[in-house]
């Protein structure tokens, strides 16, 4: 582990009882996640996380507990280390706070894994859909979603095409 | 038909002043289909007169889905996605792509791959730079130096088709190497552009870096710190041009770029004509590492010998049964990873690029998330135009050079 990540790693996996786990040199922490904030506030004030470099989720349909992870990235423009923060979340329809009190930027970003993975996120100041049109059904990333082809429509086989094209559910 | 449902007033009532409401102010819709949006940007104005009070950027128009596509791809197609995302610099989204593969299998590319990677993509960083520089001026009314840019951008994707056969969406970074090796041409066509673009530069900034015009319309427009920058998450030529000298290519070096020799262009002004001195010294600082790049360019192969991941070449499949077989399993089946995430970075001409990637140990990427430069710009744009005339705004939408695709994907 690099020793700059150290004294962070520590700390958030003794206050919030984290997993902390290796791969390619990479550390990553899976913390509770009604404690996200907390955690992202302790790496922003005390360790210098100025930027939450990336934030997006992974689905393991059909495993249901949890069945998605909260991928935040934080990264430190002082030390130049990354380091990847997992939340699990239970069932098909999830909620967690939202990351925007810290940091701003999760905005748009928590904006997008709502509108593409099904997320809530409590106190999120303008949950919209971003990506897919505002009236969309379904959540394209889950992994329950299908991927496949469409029937190109046009304005005079519109209705028609539309009785029989399948219907994601809310 | 069905009505397309378009959001309301109502919906966007957080964004907007209360005056809005009362008709004191004018809701004015700009976009998605105009020329100054670099694509397909719709902006929402709240305007006062002229004056910018609220600015609300929806995008989401050009979403295609990629990340959706690329999990039902194996490792290798999945890559033909990667450079359709930021068309402008395409060699660096396969780059960042196949650093992200390279990390999740642990395969090493050898040191000639490494340096035909770092002078292609800073090629690419060049040649992005030029269509900027042409454009952005052009969105204020200089529209002279776009003639001048596109010429030699030209000369750059002439290179670009003599080592892939394609012009811009080459996919000719592999993870574990590269396609094939450059042709003997290369060498000859990248020194060529070394020679002519310094001198072609300072007719640009003849046009431009003193011109009163010039001046007037991006001196103290678009103005933005380093502390929202970075709360922001706003990377590249804009938080440069903040005084903040991040790049990843000096903070977490790729490719072997840490063995050049170059610098970090900043400025303290944070506004569009910052934005503009950074992005042209940047260019000649790309000049230098590709100087120095083919200048120790080394010997050798191009692509790692591991076949369990990387294609054995074309002349070993006549002759040896077992690269037969690999060739045969890696282009049906695919190679399969170890499970676990990962995440690479590299810098692109508008910011920090970056691809998470999770893998379940199949030959098709469980995730994979593209961490986009333009989206937090286009983001952070409000916090830029408030206060600003139209004009001005569409200044502003110039300088932080966002590609719609890489915002949407």
């Amino acid at each position: 582990m690099n020793e700059l990540l150290k004294p962070a790693v520590e700390k958030i996996s003794k206050k919030f009882n984290a997993k902390v786990s290796e791969f390619r040199d990479e550390v990553t922490l899976l913390i509770p996640p009604e404690e996200n904030t907390a955690v992202a506030a302790i790496l922003r004030d005390e360790f210098d996380f100025d930027m939450l470099s990336a934030l997006t989720a992974v689905d393991y349909y059909p495993q249901t507990t949890p069945r998605f992870h909260m991928v935040y990235i934080f990264y430190s423009t002082k030390n130049k280390v990354y380091l990847n923060v997992r939340a699990p979340l239970d069932g098909n329809e999830p909620s967690i706070k939202t990351m925007e009190t810290v940091y701003p930027s999760a905005n748009w970003r928590e904006r997008e894994v709502w509108d593409l993975f099904g997320i809530k996120f409590d106190g999120h100041s303008d949950l919209r859909r971003i990506m897919m049109p505002p009236d969309w059904v379904g959540h394209p990333l889950r992994k329950d979603y299908p991927l496949g082809w469409e029937e190109v429509q046009f304005t005079f086989n519109f209705d028609e095409i539309d009785a029989r094209k399948p219907k994601g559910e809310k | 038909m069905r009505e397309i449902q378009e959001f309301t007033l109502e919906d966007l009532r957080t964004h907007l002043s209360p005056r809005a409401f009362t008709g004191e102010t004018v809701v004015l819709n700009m976009g998605p289909q105009h020329p100054s949006t670099h694509g397909v940007l719709r902006v929402i104005l709240e305007l006062d007169g002229e004056v910018i009070v609220n600015c609300i950027p929806d995008v989401g128009f050009l979403h295609t889905g990629i990340e959706k596509n690329m999990e039902a791809k194996t490792y290798q197609k999945a890559e033909v996605l990667t450079d359709r995302m930021d068309y402008m610099y395409a060699m660096g989204n396969i780059l960042v792509y196949c650093l992200a593969v390279e990390k999740l299998t642990g395969l090493k590319p050898p040191p000639r791959a490494d340096a035909i990677r770092v002078i292609l993509t800073e090629l690419s960083r060049i040649q992005s730079h030029l269509l900027w520089l042409g454009t952005s001026p052009m969105d204020l009314g200089a529209v002279s130096t776009f003639l001048y840019t596109m010429r030699e951008r030209e000369m750059i994707l002439d290179v670009f088709e003599l080592v892939s056969g394609a012009r811009m969406m080459t996919t000719y970074i592999r993870p574990g190497g590269l396609w094939r090796d450059v042709p003997a041409e290369f060498e000859g066509l990248v020194r060529e552009i070394l020679k002519v673009l310094p001198r072609r530069m300072l007719e640009y900034e003849a046009l431009l870096t003193k011109n009163p015009l010039y001046l007037d319309r991006t001196k103290g427009i678009g103005k933005i710190d380093t502390k929202t920058c970075l709360a922001w998450n706003v990377t590249g030529p804009t938080l440069r041009a903040t005084g903040l000298a991040h790049d990843v290519r000096k903070a977490n070096p790729y490719c072997g770029i840490e063995q050049y020799d170059f610098d970090i262009p900043t400025h303290t002004d944070g506004d569009i004509y910052a934005r503009y001195l950074v992005r042209l010294e940047e260019m000649r600082q790309s000049m230098r590492i590709i100087e120095q790049a083919l200048n120790k360019l080394p010997y050798g192969p191009v692509r790692d010998n591991n076949y369990k991941f990387v294609p054995p070449p074309r002349s070993e499949i006549g002759v040896s049964m077992e690269a037969l077989i690999h060739h045969f399993k890696l282009w049906t089946e695919g190679f399969t990873p170890p499970v676990g995430s990962v995440y690479a970075t590299i810098e692109s001409p508008r910011g920090e690029m970056g691809v998470f990637l999770e893998s379940n140990g199949t030959p098709k990427p469980y995730r994979i998330h593209y961490r986009t430069p333009s989206l937090p710009l286009l983001q952070a744009l409000p916090l830029m135009a408030k206060g600003h005339l139209v004009a001005d705004l569409i200044g502003i939408i110039g300088s932080i050079d966002i590609v719609l695709g890489d915002c949407d994907r």
